[in-house]
C-alpha cells in the first residue's frame, strides 16, 4: 500500500470514479470524476486532530461499523494517502454551519467550498480490478441485527484485530464478556439458491479456519466449532492449516446450514442442527456468519462504460481458459472482479490482466515513467555515531503491550543516541518521511528503527535512508513486535523489558555501521523458461509480446506438457485447439527460440547474467546467456497403487476415463460408474490436496450422464470442492442424477473383483451404513504430484515445500518469485491448478520477469563476505563450505591461491567465515565487532 | 495502430488493483490508479492475519 503511496508512477486518484472512456486501444481518454473530501490533500498532514475535536460521532467503517469514528476522520493509521476526509452525510456544516474542525487545522487544509472535479487522463490500456461485495445478511434466518452476539466474519476479522474496536479482545456485543464458545456458520450467501448465490465463494472455508485459529491464539480454552457442508481448503498449505486447526482442537460439525436461536435472558444463542441420527441443540456465547462474496456494486455500471460483458451471476466474464483469448482490445480484468478468489490468485489473476496490458503497450515502455531520484550519498567518515531511534506503535501491536513512551525515554539514555521518538505507523509514508526528515534535519549517520521484522520491512526503512542521503547499511532495525509484544502479549512487564534490552543491543550495534557499496550488474535482456507445457508456453511468449528474446527449453520431445493429454474442459472447449495455437505461436514468434527434447544439465551465473547448458538426448550441448529463468517445469500425474488399479482392467484414472470418452471407447456393457476421489492423497505421507479432481470427477460424470442418461454414476467424495463457479457444475451433477456419496478417511471404501465387474464397499457416514455397490468401471480421482522439482531445486537454488512443489517467497503476496533472485516459477510445479490459473500465473511471472529485465542495471547486496588476502593461506576450507559458489581460489603467484569472493553470488550467510582458520574472511554488515559489541551491551549490567 | 500512450488507468485500490500498479509502474508505464473509496487498500486492509500462515496482512 505504502509503495504505491511513494512511487513516482503511480498517481492515487482517491474518491474517484470512471464516467467516460472514448478511443480505441492504446489511446483511451477517460474523463474520470474526483468527489469531494473537503479536505486539500496538498495541505493536510493526517494529523488526526480535526478528528479530535469534531464533535459528531459516527459508526465507523474501518471497524464495520463496530466503533465509533468522527465525521471527519482518516480511515485507519496505515491509510494512503493518509489524509482527513468528510462524510457529508454526518459533517454538521452542512446543516448548521459547524465548524470547528477548521479552526483547529493548523494547515488550514479544511475546504467545504471544494466541488466535484471533472478531469481528464490519456492512457494505452484500462484494468478493471474493482473485487468483490460481501452478502448481504441483514435479510437472512441468521438472526443478524436482531441478535447481538450474531456477528459477520468481516466483523469478527476487525474483533480480533488490534486495531479494531475492542483492541484485539474477543468481546460479546451485549455484555462485553469474553465468549466461552464460537460457532462459525459456512455458506452464508453462498453455495445456496435461496439466496440466489449458487456459486462457491472459494475463500471462506479457509479464512474461517484462520479466525478460529487466531482466536485460539488469543483465548486457547474458547470452544470453536465451525458448522459446513464441505471443508474447502484446496490451496497451496490450506489443507495442512486445517490438519493443524483439528490438532490444535477446533471442531468441525458437517451440517446443512443451521438453525439459530437466541436466549432473550443470556443472549447466548442456540443452535439446532442435525446430526445424521438427530436433531442436535447446542448453546454458543457467539456466532460469526462466514459471509460470501458478491458482484462489486459497480459491475453493471462499469460494464457498459467499457463495454465488458457480465455472467450469470454478475462478475465479469472471463472466457475459459482467458488470458489467452486476449482479444487486444485494451481493457482487462482481474482478480475477483471475474470470481471470488484468495489473494494469491488475486494477485496471479490481476497479474495476469498486468501482463496483457504490458504486452498490449510494449512498444511505449518507459515514454512516460520517471525514475526515481536520490540525492548524493553523504559521507559519513570519520564522524562520531549519531544515533536516531524510531520506536513503532504499529498501531496497537507493540503499543498494546509494550511501554512505548517509556523505551522512548530509555533510548535518550544510550550512548551515541540523539534523537528518540516514536511513531503510530513507522512504514505509514508520514512515518517514513518523518524519518527523511529527522535524519536531514538532526544530521543523524546511523539510524534504529524499533518495529516488525526485517523479512519484510528493512528493505522499506532502507529506502528512507536512501532518500535522506544516507547510506543504507547505517539502518538497524530491531524486531520488538514479533519478539516482544507478540509472543508476550500476556506478560506486558517481560516483553517491555526485553524490548529495551534489544534496543539497547541494537543501538551498540548501530555505532558500529560502517557504510557498504552494492555492485551494480548489467541485466542480459534475455529469458529462460524451462518447461514447455501450458504455463511455460504462455510465459514465453508473453515475453516475447514484450520485447523480449526467449529460450524455451522442454526436455520431452514435443511441446504441451500435461495439457496434450487433455481432451475437453469443464465448459466443453477443447484444449487442444487452444495447445494448437500456442504450439504454432511458439515456432513462428522469431523472439522464441524453442529447444524441444533438451534439458538444462548446468546453470552458473546470477540474476541478470546466466549461463545455461542444455543438452539434448543425443548429448548434443548448448550454452545459452540470459538474465532471467522462469520455471515451469510442471506436475506429474500418481500412478495409483491401491483400488486394483494395474490389476484389474475396470480400474482407471480420471484422466484415462476422458481419453476413453473422447475416443469413443467406453465398453457397451458399462452401466455402472463408480469414482473415488482423493486417492493416494490427503492422507500421511502425502497430505495437501490436489484442488482439481473434485471438478475433474464432476466434469467425467457430466460427460457419462452426456453419454447415457441411465448410467449410474457414483461418487465417493471426502470433501467436495468444486469451488467458485464449478459449484455450478457439481449441482448440475446432482440434477442429472449422479450420485455423491461421502466417506470418510478412516474408514476408505474396499475394492473387490467382481466377475467381469468390481464390487466396492463404503461405509457412508450420512446413512450410518455400509453400502455395497456394483460396478462396471472404477475411476481413480489421482494427485498430481511434484515432477522433477527436487532435482531443478538443487540446480537452480530453489527451496521445495514439504509436499515437494517449490516455494515461493510469500505465499500471500510474492506467489512467482523464488528464493533465488532473477528466478520465477509458476504452473503446477508450484502446485497443482487448472490450465486457466497455471495461465494467470505463468503471465504473472512473466511480468515480474520483464520488470527485472526492463531495468538497466541492477543493485547486489552489499552485505557480503570480503577476505583479507594478507591472512588467507588459500587452504579453500571456506569454498568447500559456500552453498552458492561464491567464493574460489585464485592463483596470485606461482603456488600462492587466496581466497576470492564472488560478491554478486554471496547470500552473506557466513558459513565461511566460521570455517576460516585464520580469520581471514569478514562478513560485511555482521562483523565480529559488531557482534560482540551488541553481546556485550546485552550482558552489561547497567541499566 | 501507431504507439500506444505509455499511461494505463487500473480502476479499483485494493490488492489486485494496487499490485498490478506496482508492477506495471516499475516495468515503465504511468499508472493513474482510480479508487471510489477515499483512500486504497480494499478489504485487505481491514483483515487481521491472513491464511494459511497467519501472518500479518499489512
Amino acid at each position: 500500500m505504502s509503495d504505491a503511496g511513494r512511487h513516482p508512477n503511480i498517481r492515487i486518484l482517491s474518491n474517484s470514479e470512471v464516467v467516460e472512456v472514448e478511443g480505441e486501444p492504446g489511446a483511451f481518454t477517460v474523463t474520470i470524476v474526483r468527489h469531494p473530501r473537503y479536505v486539500e490533500e496538498e495541505l493536510c498532514t493526517g494529523c488526526g486532530t480535526c478528528s479530535t475535536y469534531c464533535p459528531i460521532s459516527i459508526p465507523n467503517p474501518y471497524d464495520e461499523n463496530l466503533g465509533p469514528t468522527k465525521a471527519i476522520s482518516v480511515w485507519c493509521p496505515q491509510a494512503v494517502p493518509k489524509k482527513a476526509y468528510v462524510d457529508r452525510n454526518a459533517c454538521q456544516y452542512f446543516v448548521g454551519k459547524c465548524t470547528l474542525c477548521i479552526a483547529v487545522c493548523k494547515n488550514k487544509a479544511i475546504n467545504f467550498a471544494q466541488k466535484r472535479k471533472r478531469g481528464k487522463v490519456q492512457v494505452g490500456a484500462i484494468l478493471v480490478a474493482t473485487g468483490y461485495g460481501l452478502f448481504d445478511v441483514s435479510h437472512g434466518p441468521w438472526g443478524y441485527g436482531e441478535f447481538k452476539n450474531v456477528v459477520t466474519s468481516m466483523e469478527y476479522e476487525r474483533i480480533t484485530n488490534a486495531s479494531g474496536p475492542t483492541a484485539g479482545e474477543i468481546l460479546r456485543r451485549s455484555d462485553g464478556v469474553v465468549p466461552d464458545r464460537i460457532a462459525w456458520i459456512q455458506c452464508v450467501g453462498s453455495r445456496s439458491f435461496d439466496f440466489g448465490r449458487s456459486y462457491c465463494s472459494a475463500f471462506c472455508c479457509t479464512y474461517a479456519i484462520k479466525q478460529a485459529m487466531v482466536t485460539k491464539d488469543h483465548h486457547p480454552d474458547i470452544d470453536t466449532v465451525i458448522f459446513h457442508m464441505d471443508v474447502r481448503t484446496f490451496g497451496k498449505g490450506f489443507e495442512d492449516l486445517y490438519n493443524r486447526a483439528k490438532k490444535r482442537g477446533i471442531k468441525f460439525v458437517r451440517s446443512r446450514i443451521p438453525v439459530l436461536r437466541e436466549d432473550p435472558e443470556t443472549k447466548d444463542i442456540v443452535i439446532s442442527y442435525y446430526d445424521g441420527e438427530r436433531l442436535v441443540r447446542e448453546r454458543f456465547g457467539m456466532v460469526v456468519l462466514s459471509v460470501g462474496a458478491v458482484p462489486a456494486a459497480d459491475n453493471l455500471k462499469l460494464s457498459r462504460l467499457l463495454g465488458l460483458e457480465l455472467n450469470e451471476h454478475g462478475f465479469f466474464k472471463a472466457p475459459s481458459l482467458y488470458p489467452l483469448d486476449g482479444d487486444r482490445k485494451g481493457v482487462y480484468v482481474g482478480g475477483c472482479a471475474v470470481a471470488p478468489m484468495d489473494v494469491p490468485d488475486t494477485i496471479c489473476s490481476a497479474g495476469a490482466a498486468a501482463s496483457e496490458v504490458a504486452e498490449l503497450l510494449a512498444p511505449s515502455r518507459g515514454t512516460l515513467s520517471v525514475k526515481k531520484e536520490y540525492p548524493p550519498e553523504r559521507s559519513v567518515e570519520g564522524e562520531e555515531p549519531k544515533i536516531g531511534v524510531f520506536i513503532c506503535h504499529c498501531g496497537s501491536n507493540i503499543a498494546g503491550v509494550i511501554e512505548v513512551k517509556d523505551l522512548v525515554d530509555y533510548a535518550w539514555t544510550l550512548e551515541g543516541v540523539v534523537y528518540a521518538e516514536d511513531q503510530l505507523i513507522s512504514c505509514s509514508n508520514e512515518g517514513l518521511s518523518r524519518i527523511v526528515d529527522q535524519i536531514k534535519e538532526k544530521g543523524l549517520n546511523r539510524v534504529v528503527v524499533a518495529a516488525c521484522t526485517p523479512r519484510t520491512h528493512e528493505p522499506v526503512f532502507r529506502e528512507a535512508l536512501r532518500e535522506a542521503g544516507l547510506n543504507p547499511y547505517l539502518l538497524e532495525l530491531v524486531n520488538i513486535r514479533e519478539h516482544c509484544s507478540w509472543v508476550h502479549s500476556m506478560e506486558k512487564e517481560v516483553a517491555t523489558e526485553k524490548a529495551r534490552e534489544l534496543l539497547r543491543m541494537a543501538v551498540a550495534r548501530a555505532r558500529r555501521l560502517a557504510p557498504l557499496s552494492e555492485p551494480l550488474l548489467k541485466v542480459d535482456k534475455r529469458a529462460l523458461v524451462i518447461g514447455g507445457g501450458v504455463a511455460g508456453m504462455t510465459a514465453a511468449l508473453s515475453l516475447a509480446r514484450q520485447g523480449f528474446d526467449v529460450y524455451l527449453v522442454e526436455k520431452e520431445g514435443e511441446l504441451g506438457g500435461n495439457f496434450r493429454k487433455l481432451r475437453y474442459t469443464l465448459e466443453g472447449r477443447d484444449p487442444q485447439v487452444v495447445l494448437e495455437r500456442l504450439v504454432s505461436e511458439i515456432m513462428t514468434n522469431p523472439k522464441v527460440k524453442a529447444f524441444v527434447g533438451y534439458e538444462v544439465s548446468e546453470l552458473h551465473g546470477f540474476v541478470g547474467n546466466f549461463k545455461t547448458v542444455i543438452a539434448s538426448r543425443q548429448g548434443e550441448r548448448v550454452e545459452l546467456e540470459h538474465g532471467v529463468i522462469v520455471v515451469a517445469t510442471g506436475g506429474e500425474l500418481l500412478r495409483p497403487s491401491s483400488y486394483l488399479y494395474g490389476k484389474h482392467e475396470g480400474v482407471v484414472t480420471q484422466l484415462e476415463l476422458e481419453q476413453m470418452l473422447s475416443e469413443g471407447k467406453i465398453p457397451k456393457g458399462v452401466k455402472r460408474v463408480v469414482m473415488i476421489q482423493c486417492v493416494e492423497s490427503r492422507e500421511p505421507g502425502r497430505s495437501y490436496c490436489s484442488r482439481i479432481c473434485c471438478a475433474e470427477a464432476v466434469k467425467n460424470a457430466l460427460k457419462l450422464k452426456e453419454l447415457d442418461p441411465e448410467m449410474e454414476v457414483v461418487v465417493l467424495y471426502r470433501d467436495m470442492r468444486t469451488y467458485g463457479f464449478v459449484e455450478d457444475y457439481y449441482h448440475k451433477a446432482r440434477q442429472k442424477g449422479v450420485l455423491f456419496l461421502r466417506y470418510e478417511a478412516e474408514r476408505k471404501p474396499s475394492v473387490e473383483p467382481d466377475g467381469e465387474g468390481l464390487r466396492v464397499r463404503c461405509f457412508v457416514p450420512t446413512i450410518a451404513e455400509e453400502l455395497e455397490l456394483k460396478a462396471d468401471l472404477l475411476v481413480l480421482s489421482t494427485p498430481v504430484i511434484p515432477g522433477g522439482t527436487a532435482e531443478i531445486a538443487e540446480r537452480l537454488n530453489l527451496q521445495t515445500t514439504p509436499d515437494g512443489f517449490l516455494a515461493e517467497v510469500h505465499p500471500k503476496l510474492r506467489p512467482v518469485d523464488s528464493p533465488s533472485d532473477g528466478v520465477f516459477i509458476c504452473g503446477m510445479a508450484h502446485y497443482p491448478k487448472f490450465s486457466e490459473e497455471a495461465i494467470s500465473q505463468a503471465k504473472t511471472a512473466a511480468l515480474r520477469a520483464a520488470i527485472l529485465m526492463s531495468q538497466e542495471e541492477i543493485r547486489a547486496s552489499g552485505a557480503v563476505c570480503q577476505v583479507q588476502e594478507d591472512l588467507c593461506m588459500g587452504c579453500g576450507a571456506c569454498v568447500e563450505v559456500c552453498a552458492y559458489g561464491a567464493l574460489g581460489l585464485e592463483e596470485k603467484k606461482k603456488g600462492l591461491k587466496k581466497a576470492q569472493v564472488n560478491p554478486v553470488l554471496c547470500k552473506g550467510d557466513g558459513l565461511c567465515v566460521t570455517k576460516c582458520p585464520t580469520g581471514a574472511v569478514t562478513l560485511q554488515h555482521f562483523t565480529d565487532q559488531q557482534i560482540i559489541e551488541a553481546i556485550d551491551a546485552l550482558t552489561e549490567t547497567k541499566d | 495502430m501507431s504507439n500506444p500512450v505509455g499511461a494505463v488507468l487500473v480502476i479499483g485500490g485494493g490488492i489486485g488493483g494496487i499490485q498490478a500498479s506496482l508492477d506495471l509502474a516499475s516495468l515503465g508505464f504511468r499508472v493513474y490508479l482510480v479508487e471510489s473509496k477515499p483512500q486504497i487498500g480494499g478489504r485487505m486492509a481491514q483483515l487481521d492475519k491472513t491464511f494459511p500462515t497467519v501472518e500479518c496482512s499489512i
